[in-house]
């Protein structure tokens, strides 16, 4: 599966037409996203009775990997990852049938509204209220760093509910949803905040707290594996360069100064690797050591696509001080997984904790 | 020991008869030979060898029985758990197993049965001047003519030579020809340890340990026949120490895993005993310690599984890299954990002491067997392929080469 992947994204998301898809308005290929759906991916962690592939951790990270690689551009994440899993817990049959086949075979794209203004992803930045008015549920508040929102034909809000954490689905395209787009430096990043003002939503039964951070962890996981991927890419194209590029009658690469900052470069990339798989390993087996290793995963790799992205730039000199260069590229989607679903320094204390507690 | 197809022995009968035989000579209560008032090492090495289970895995000519490294480990194991002095030292015995696989018949019908019955071997290869440069050695080692193929006289300073004062032999690097390029006129002896010209000092580390020693060598002498391959071929014999050198630290490394550890890390406890356990900085730095270390020993895990499908893996070679920065950053984090108190010592402050003593230690794995700078060299070169550094020395003859 991953290799007919890696082709797909030979084929279709090679450097050029990524950079077109960076430049749309709504950063979104639809020709791939079909291409994406015919070959199961957008319902690859969907049960097959659900139409999906049944897939789990160690196969959806390790597709990440090539999706990072490529430097992805789509709603992968929010829709087949984040949005599939919380559907998924649902118990409400009919609905949920309804919504995995429409992530399936990609007739919809999903946004998820899961944190506020500060970004922390805490249950303490929720910010969006759920009342119930004559049987009906109406949200208030704002919600921020919410993915593809503006292509969304569906959102998924985490709100608070009577002093319950629930997920709620929500229609983007009424007069009580208005969504206001974020530019972002990361140019295949999309994001938006959304102001509810009494939006008419729909509860998805038995979707808790549980719930949502069982899919956020999948998240996690997946993003880990797309930043080992994407690690691994920039540093190879980076090592390729210090073998071909000559100065001074010699190959950059033959310079102590630079062979040194490549070998510590080598641990960070290999690291990222092992943890990312480690992660997804122990959450596939159900192992009770699964949230601290995600945890792990989640800063060790964020950290070393930041330093070996930058690195990687420094190495290359001016041609990677060049838009036209994808070195830059790498590095805005490394500073992109520095912030989304936690920072590190989250991550860490949450690993400590575990480990205390363990 | 005679058995005909003796390799083919079943698993079930070799730990009967392993197990028989210890019953008859073993005093595992007292451990020692049965029937005897006190251990007699080399008697009983003596008779273990006897018996083939020293050396399992070496030929039966040479005190083995040819046994795969599975029957050697089952052998093994059940001398463990007996507690039997003397087991596998065709793994562990350096000596031995580098005479073993590289001296000639001579070398080894005179000195093997001494080297497997308690005669241990020190390492003579670093020097002032040949460190991370091994190749560099300058201890002269000069041919006078005599019986027997006439002997070498040994001029020169060996350093970080452990376990120097038990040993009766040492596995030494002399240079041999002072014309042709370093690494040609280099050559392996085993070099009796026991003689006039011999002067071992043990060095004070920056630990407060005495783990390691110089040996000053002035006309010392060993017989032309311990040369161990050709002469002037001492680099490539040494290539091959080394290996299984290192083999025999990995082992050991594996070994020391295995015994039982506290689950909770050593950062945490001490950050609990000095008050530290709630400032938000310090447990970022704790945590960022404790996961270097998990890192690495997921890469390690890594390498292993890819060593089983693959039969080797570029991972391995990371290692000691990282443990460097393992062990030099959990010294520091425990510093910041002490703040001033680091400033203490000795046995009434024994955190303090302790860390102290990391601190230092640590620079054991970053320069000890190949500096942080030597190894990433080799990563660089050998697994990502980058241009080897320039030697201007590489061809020159060694006499012309510049040292200090």
């Amino acid at each position: 599966m991953r290799d007919s992947f890696a082709r797909l994204l030979a084929e279709q998301a090679g450097e050029t037409s990524l950079r077109e898809t960076m430049a749309s308005p709504h950063g979104f290929d639809e020709h791939l996203w079909k291409s994406m759906a015919e070959m199961g991916l957008l319902g690859l962690i969907v049960a097959p009775e659900y139409g999906g592939i049944g897939g789990d951790a160690q196969i959806l990270e390790d597709l990440m990997e090539e999706a990072g690689a490529h430097l992805l551009c789509s709603p992968f994440l929010s829709t087949a990852v984040i949005a599939a899993s919380l559907i998924s817990a649902s118990s409400e049959e009919g609905l949920k049938r309804e919504l995995l086949a429409s992530i399936c075979d990609g007739t919809k794209v999903f946004a998820i509204a899961a944190t506020g203004e500060k970004g922390l992803w805490t249950n303490a930045d929720i910010s969006v209220e759920a009342r119930q008015e004559n049987g009906k549920w109406l949200l208030d508040g704002s919600a921020s760093y919410v993915l593809h929102a503006e292509k969304a034909d569906q959102l998924l809000v985490v709100a608070r509910a009577d002093g319950n954490i629930r997920v709620f689905l929500s229609d983007p395209d009424t007069d009580a949803v208005a969504i206001q787009k974020l530019e972002t430096n990361d140019p295949a990043l999309r994001l938006s905040k959304i102001i509810f003002s009494g939006a008419s939503a729909r509860p998805l039964a038995n979707v808790d707290e549980t719930a949502i951070e069982t899919a956020l962890d999948l998240a996690k996981v997946a993003q880990a594996g797309e930043q080992a991927g994407g690690v691994k890419q920039i540093f190879d194209i980076t090592v390729e360069y210090l073998r071909t590029r000559y100065q001074f009658g010699r190959q950059i690469g033959s310079y102590q100064s630079l062979k040194h900052i490549a070998a510590d470069m080598l641990i960070e990339v290999e690291t990222a690797a092992s943890a990312a798989r480690h992660a997804a390993r122990m959450m596939a087996t159900g192992s009770p050591d699964t949230k601290t290793f995600v945890s792990l995963a989640a800063f060790a790799c964020a950290d070393a696509y930041r330093d070996v992205s930058a690195q990687a730039i420094q190495l290359h000199g001016g041609i990677a001080y060049t838009w036209e260069h994808p070195a830059h590229l790498y590095w805005r989607r490394a500073r992109t997984g520095l912030w989304l679903f936690g920072s590190s320094d989250q991550h860490r204390e949450e690993y400590l904790t575990y480990l205390e507690t363990a | 020991m005679m058995v005909s197809n003796i390799a083919e022995i079943s698993n079930d009968d070799l730990a009967a008869e392993v197990k028989t035989w210890l019953d008859e000579h073993w005093d595992e209560q007292n451990r020692r030979e049965k029937g005897t008032e006190r251990l007699d090492v080399k008697s009983w090495l003596g008779k273990l060898v006897d018996a083939g289970y020293s050396v399992p895995t070496w030929s039966p000519d040479w005190f083995g029985r040819g046994y795969s490294g599975r029957q050697a480990r089952l052998i093994d194991d059940i001398l463990k758990s007996r507690k039997v002095i003397g087991r596998s030292q065709d793994r562990y015995n350096l000596g031995a197993v580098t005479t073993y696989r590289l001296g000639s018949e001579q070398l080894k019908s005179e000195l093997l049965r001494d080297m497997l019955t308690g005669a241990h071997s020190c390492l003579l290869y670093s020097e002032p001047n040949a460190g991370s440069d091994l190749a560099g050695v300058r201890t002269k080692a000069e041919w006078v003519a005599g019986p027997d193929g006439g002997e070498y006289v040994i001029n020169g300073q060996k350093v970080w030579t452990s376990n120097a004062s038990d040993a009766t032999y040492g596995m030494l690097l002399a240079r041999t020809d002072w014309d042709v390029p370093k690494h040609s006129g280099i050559s392996f002896f085993i070099f009796p340890m026991k003689q006039d010209g011999v002067d071992i000092r043990p060095i004070n580390q920056i630990t407060g340990e005495s783990e390691f020693n110089e040996i000053f060598i002035e006309n010392a002498r060993v017989p032309a026949r311990n040369v161990v391959g050709e002469l002037n071929g001492g680099w490539k014999v040494l290539q091959t120490a080394l290996a299984y050198e290192r083999l025999i630290m990995g082992e050991g490394a594996t070994e020391r895993r295995g015994k039982q550890k506290s689950s909770v890390p050593p950062l945490l406890e001490l950050a609990k005993r000095h008050g530290k356990i709630d400032d938000p900085v310090i447990r970022q730095k704790i945590a960022q310690a404790i996961a270097y270390r998990q890192l690495n020993s997921l890469n390690m895990k890594r390498a292993k599984d890819e060593i089983v499908s693959n039969g080797s893996s570029s991972l391995m070679s990371l290692g000691k890299l990282a443990m460097s920065r393992i062990q030099h950053g959990e010294a520091r984090v425990a510093a910041e954990i002490l703040g001033p108190a680091s400033l203490f010592d000795g046995p009434d402050f024994k955190d303090s002491a302790d860390m102290n003593f990391d601190s230092a230690k640590a620079y054991m794995n970053s320069i000890g067997g190949g500096s942080d700078q030597i190894q990433r060299n080799i990563i660089s070169e050998r697994i990502l392929g980058l241009p080897r550094e320039i030697e201007v020395d590489r061809n020159m003859p060694f006499r012309d080469v510049k040292s200090g």
